[in-house]
């Protein structure tokens, strides 16, 4: 089993919009971009229990140009109200590169 | 612009200097773009990502000396060569006063260094009759899940702005402005407008707008810089000007991903952006070159609307402890810390329910709260950041006060630190935040037509006399 973080080449979270994170992974070559595919095991069920939301509230996709997954999903708090501890949504990303691939 | 004649293929050259007006770039950068002779050179000035205070305070959320730094180096760059130079959401959020300020400070630098140009200001702030109207005839959309818009979010905004298009910047680059200083637009509408004065096709303006609309952040490695896009019938090169460094498929790919919901669709006024079969071709070892997007025209011409609402005053205060003791009771600890607040406002007079209180705790869950995995920390200090929320900047100061003395001094069990609790970094302990705003309005309206919204007001800047 590898981690996402020694898998991949970028994984980041950003706000899209005020009341939504994206989460973004890349990877380095096509061949590595199919493997992870194959596995199925970035899906929206698993965003949906890393961000603990309901998986019809994650809009999910591969997109094999950017050899990427792309995951969108509700913020617990809009960007900048009270109680927000990250206004841009840039710190999100920590679950995911928790994850492991199988070799 | 140079590009209809007809023995060379259409061509539009555009330059982004930075990702936000404010946040710098090389000179060099932007010299060496200029040599490449561009039709028109740009900055997006803002976003919703820094949050709502600076829509409903009015305020840039760069600095009045970072801004105008980069703003004279563009007008020096281009005005005296008859390139016009686009900015949009002026000072970071886009409504009035935002726009104001930006005019106020190019007129400031066209004075300071003699120059001449027809300025176009493009007003963003909306009307809330309309929006009104457009709600009565069931023309209001919402986005992102928001509820339905009413009449009393439209009356209760602080201020409302409308996300523009491409067509007032096309309309007002016809009428000869060659500084255009805009409020809210979407990110890309002012490289849309650029490729589409060229003749080019709508998906290649779009796509530009997009890969433009934060600087040379399609570069790697991470530099501050300018980015060069080549525009042409079915593909566009993306080029930094930055000599160290280069487009690549990675840089490339990871910006294709920014900040949308969607990897493929991207919404925008008059149309939706499909990126589905992209395909990115490194050129050069610089240069990339990205084909394959197209452009698909809706059939109402709609606008996203952003609007925030007063919710009262915050104040905050920051402190930390190193004490193992109370590291490993500390969520029983900011319980306590919660009831002893509670007990002591009211004793006070705060009503209860008068005040919210949020205590973020960094090195157990600060980052992430309620998402965070990790619910233990093995960490030998942890640090604190007290908010309160209340309905006016008195109750917020005296709720955060007696929230921090609490923090300080109340007991737990095993207390040996019987002087204090926490380190308290700063004298005075406390900071007043100000008014709060939150994201109120944001839903899409059936515009009726691209201008009307945004009204475009010239001026003869003379810096000469």
């Amino acid at each position: 089993m590898t981690r996402i973080k020694d898998l991949a080449s970028v994984c980041k979270s950003k706000n899209a919009g005020p009341f939504d994170l994206t989460i973004d992974v890349i990877f380095g070559s096509d061949e590595l971009f199919e493997r992870v595919a194959a596995t199925g095991i970035l899906s929206a069920a698993l965003f949906a229990k890393l961000y603990n939301v309901d998986e019809s509230e994650v809009l999910f996709m591969p997109y094999p140009p950017a050899r990427a997954f792309k995951a969108t999903l509700p913020r617990l708090i809009p960007a900048g109200a009270f109680g927000d501890s990250d206004v841009y949504g840039a710190q999100q990303h920590g679950p995911i590169l928790e994850v492991e691939i199988p070799d | 612009m140079n590009t209809r004649d007809n023995t060379k293929p259409k061509e539009a050259r555009l330059l982004a200097v930075t990702s936000i007006l404010g946040y710098g770039f090389p000179e060099l950068a932007l010299k060496i773009g200029m040599e490449a002779d561009p039709h028109m050179i740009g900055a997006d000035a803002g976003s919703t990502d820094p949050g709502p205070y600076y829509l409903g305070a009015g305020k840039a959320f760069c600095s009045r000396l970072s801004i105008k730094r980069d703003t004279r180096l563009m007008l020096l760059a281009a005005v005296p060569r008859g390139i016009p130079v686009l900015i949009s959401t002026c000072g970071g959020a886009g409504g009035e006063p935002h726009l104001q300020f930006m005019a106020e400070l190019v007129r400031e630098i066209a004075r300071e260094e003699k120059l001449d140009f027809k300025l176009a200001l493009i007003h963003a702030e909306q009307d809330p009759a309309f929006l009104k109207k457009q709600l009565a005839a069931g023309k209001v959309k919402s986005a992102s899940r928001r509820p339905p818009l009413t009449v009393e979010q439209i009356d209760g905004a602080t201020r409302i702005v409308g996300l523009m298009g491409p067509e007032p910047f096309e309309r007002a680059l016809e009428n000869g402005a060659q500084v255009i200083l805009a409020g809210r637009a979407t990110d890309p509408s002012i490289w849309a407008a650029g490729v589409a004065r060229a003749g080019l096709p709508p998906e290649m303006g779009w796509y530009a707008g997009k890969m433009l609309e934060c600087g040379a952040e399609p570069a790697a490695p991470k530099r501050d810089g300018c980015l060069l896009a080549r525009v042409y019938q079915d593909y566009i090169d993306l080029e930094p000007t930055n000599p160290e460094q280069s487009c690549t498929r990675l840089s490339v790919a990871n910006f294709a991903l920014h900040e949308n919901p969607s990897a493929i669709h991207h919404y925008e006024p008059g149309g939706m952006l499909d990126t589905s079969a992209c395909s990115f071709e490194q050129l050069t070892d610089r240069v990339v070159r990205v084909r394959g997007m197209k452009w698909v025209p809706s059939a109402v011409y709609t606008v996203k609307m952003e609007g925030v609402k007063h919710v009262g005053y915050r104040a905050i205060a920051m402190c930390a402890t190193r004490d193992p003791v109370l590291i490993k009771g500390i969520d029983d600890y900011l319980v306590r810390v919660r009831a002893i607040v509670d007990e002591k406002t009211r004793n006070f007079g705060v009503p209860e329910g008068g005040y919210q209180l949020a205590i973020r705790c960094y090195g157990l869950n600060g980052v992430m709260g309620e998402r965070e995995p990790v619910k233990t920390t093995s960490a030998h200090e942890l640090s604190f950041i007290l908010e309160v929320l209340a309905p006016t900047q008195e109750v917020a100061n005296a709720v955060v006060a007696i929230s921090r003395t609490t923090i300080l001094h109340a007991d737990f069990p095993g207390r040996l630190c019987k002087e204090g609790n926490m380190g308290i970094p700063f004298s005075p302990a406390d900071v007043e935040m100000g008014a709060s705003y939150e994201f109120s309005v944001y839903h899409i309206v059936d515009a009726e037509d691209p201008y009307h919204l945004f009204p475009i007001e010239y001026a003869d800047v003379k810096g000469r006399t």
